[in-house]
């Protein structure tokens, strides 16, 4: 507990003393760009205290990586098998590569199954021989009680006269523990090489449909590690999550009309937060956590209400003469997005929460509704209409542009991984609805999640977990 | 900000140092921090029923044309003879559950299938019933009877269902 409090304490200054430059061009419809500097990356522990004390010289020895999508420039990467893997049932060395394949940014380079000890600097000129940018070495290291650690660092290939080495840690994990181990390791080098959290080690939520029986399940971030929260023959629908990750809102269907509950997934505890004559749905939980923007028709056709997380202090929002629905919070906490169809069609307005103003955000097209904020307040994801069908599309809340980030017909929800840069949505394939990320930078790296159930829809992307 | 947590990562860093110089100390206990959750089953509710209803009411429902929240002339026919029933019985006491077709978003067609109960409400309303017998509500597109991707399919997804309370 203490030694993770540092850590964190750790990253965070690492951060705000060495952030790496990053750079995303404006238009998200052309590749975007990211220039990493590696030079200017991070250094762990020990190492830090050296960088503090001959900080400034780094920028000199800068190695500017563009990354723009296409598979000759994604950033070439070896996660070899970690030295004495085999004494652990599962790999983790595979969930790492698997994440940071799935990101699409990185290039994995197979080195076959050498193994890399932690112990000794790798031969990296043989390592940029193969054309990797950077290599993690990692060791697997039995403990007792069945635990292990596994210490690991990761090198620069291309500073192998300097310092080449960006950083590194222990990590203890039981045998069990190897998925979300692995997130967490992946999560580490993205951030190293990106200069951007990673979101890896978080988790999804997403509705199971099994014949009649519908489910209610919880997966890490790639879909794999799947717990059932809450079963029903009824349709559950629009799982949102509050922002500590510890509580689940939707809408549940068991009573034979929408209802909007509040489930504490530790313990299982769930009650309506809610149930007002009408329908009841849509929530979103406001970025404090302490109330919630729930979808109502206890007054006439959807419009969008307040209310207090314990599900008191019910208030209408605004007033309109259609149907409000679908409201989403900007992280800030001071815009509210929403669907209306006021001017006639389906379209996506947005609410200054404190000044009541309203303003239309979406102009192309018939049909645009889900909209979604990135947490970095930069893009806004929703559903729309083209003519093959229903989409992702991303909007630059800045420069105004659209892009149509998928391509087949029954796209829908729409949900920000917590570092903005990937799209997590729901798509049908052979009849079947399963669950895809997309890149949201405009570089369309779509990727299909590994759930094997038998027909998912509605996923909605958790927080990143403390 | 920064001043304040150099000092202190420098002796985190300097105490990992104590042991191995070359090891790099952050180290992360419990790699999993995601709790376990605890599944919880709903069981189906049997409140609600079409018993004892006339025959002429049982299983019927009104439909509406694409885009349309308007009652149909060929369903007049069927909620008058609901606004007649509620009239007569005013203990009796029924939802509508409005419904659309499964194109596009699940809570945009929540609303829509609210407009459609809606207006069955309205309907049932002018012809008799007392608003206090009647709750509108939707189904989305939660309750499709048919599931193929068709007009025809699509048509019968656009309705209002009566589901009468005992």
């Amino acid at each position: 507990m203490n030694l993770y409090f540092v850590f964190s304490n750790y990253i965070f200054s690492v951060k705000s003393v060495h952030a790496p430059y990053i750079h995303t061009m404006n238009n998200i419809a052309t590749s975007s760009r990211i220039h990493i500097m590696l030079g200017s990356l991070l250094r762990l522990a020990c190492a830090l205290v050296i960088v503090f004390m001959s900080v400034g010289a780094r920028a000199q020895d800068a190695l500017e990586i563009n990354i723009d999508g296409h598979s000759d420039r994604l950033f070439p990467v070896i996660i070899p098998v970690f030295h004495n893997e085999g004494s652990l049932p599962n790999s983790v060395s595979e969930v790492v590569r698997a994440d940071l394949k799935r990101s699409g940014l990185f290039e994995l380079i197979d080195i076959g199954p050498m193994t890399l000890p932690e112990s000794r600097e790798p031969d990296l000129a043989a390592m940029a021989q193969r054309g990797a940018n950077a290599v993690l070495t990692a060791t697997v290291v039995a403990t007792s009680g069945g635990r292990y650690e596994i210490h690991f660092r990761l090198f620069d290939t291309t500073r192998a006269t300097s310092n080449p080495v960006l950083g590194g840690m222990i990590m203890r994990m039981s045998p069990e523990e190897y998925r979300m181990t692995g997130h967490r390791i992946a999560d580490y080098i993205y951030e190293k090489l990106t200069g951007i959290p990673g979101y890896f080690a978080t988790r999804i939520a997403y509705v199971l449909k099994n014949n009649q029986r519908y489910e209610l399940h919880i997966a890490d971030s790639d879909g794999m590690n799947t717990q059932p929260a809450l079963r029903s023959h009824e349709s559950i629908i629009s799982p949102a999550w509050s922002p500590d990750g510890q509580r689940l809102a939707y809408v549940s269907f068991e009573e034979q009309k929408p209802i909007v509950y509040v489930h504490t997934l530790a313990t299982g505890q769930r009650r309506k937060l809610a149930s007002f004559k009408g329908s009841n749905s849509a929530p979103a939980w406001a970025p404090d956590g302490k109330r919630l923007a729930v979808v109502l028709t206890k007054d006439g056709l959807s419009q969008i209400y307040l209310i207090n997380a314990d599900g008191s202090g019910a208030r209408r929002l605004m007033t309109s003469s259609g149907i409000d629905t679908e409201p989403a919070w900007s992280t800030d906490g001071q815009t509210i997005y929403f669907t209306s169809d006021r001017s006639g069609s389906p379209q996506i307005y947005r609410l200054n929460v404190a000044g009541g103003g309203v303003e239309r955000i979406t102009f192309e097209g018939s049909y645009n509704v889900t909209p979604r904020p990135s947490a970095d307040g930069k893009k806004l994801a929703y559903m729309t209409r083209t003519d093959g069908g229903f989409r992702i599309a991303v909007l630059d809340l800045s420069s105004r542009q659209v892009a149509v980030l998928t391509d087949s017909s029954r796209d829908e929800s729409p949900s920000f991984a917590p570092n903005s840069n990937m799209i997590l949505y729901a798509t049908v394939t052979g009849n079947k609805g399963t669950l895809a990320t997309v890149s949201a930078d405009g570089r369309g790296v779509k990727q299909r999640l590994s759930i094997q159930a038998a027909d998912v829809r509605d996923p909605a992307w958790g927080p990143m977990q403390k | 900000m920064k001043k304040l947590l150099v000092p202190s990562l420098m002796v985190f860093a300097l105490a990992a140092c104590e042991t191995d110089d070359q090891k790099n100390a952050a180290i992360v206990d419990d790699a999993v921090g995601a709790q376990k959750t605890n599944v919880v089953p709903v069981d189906p509710p049997g409140t609600r029923t079409s018993d004892n209803l006339p025959d002429s009411l049982k299983g019927s429902s009104v439909f509406f044309d694409y885009d349309s929240y308007v009652i149909r002339t060929d369903a007049r026919s069927t909620v008058e003879a609901h606004a007649r029933f509620l009239a007569q019985q005013p203990s009796r006491k029924v939802t509508i559950q409005g419904n659309a077709d499964e194109r596009g978003s699940r809570e945009y067609n929540l609303a829509l299938g609210q407009k459609r109960a809606e207006a069955v409400r309205r309907a049932l309303r002018l012809q008799g019933a007392n608003d206090t017998q009647i709750e509108a509500v939707s189904m989305g597109k939660e309750h499709p009877r048919c599931t193929a991707s068709t007009e025809s399919c699509y048509a019968q997804n656009r309705r209002g269902d009566f589901v009468y309370l005992r």
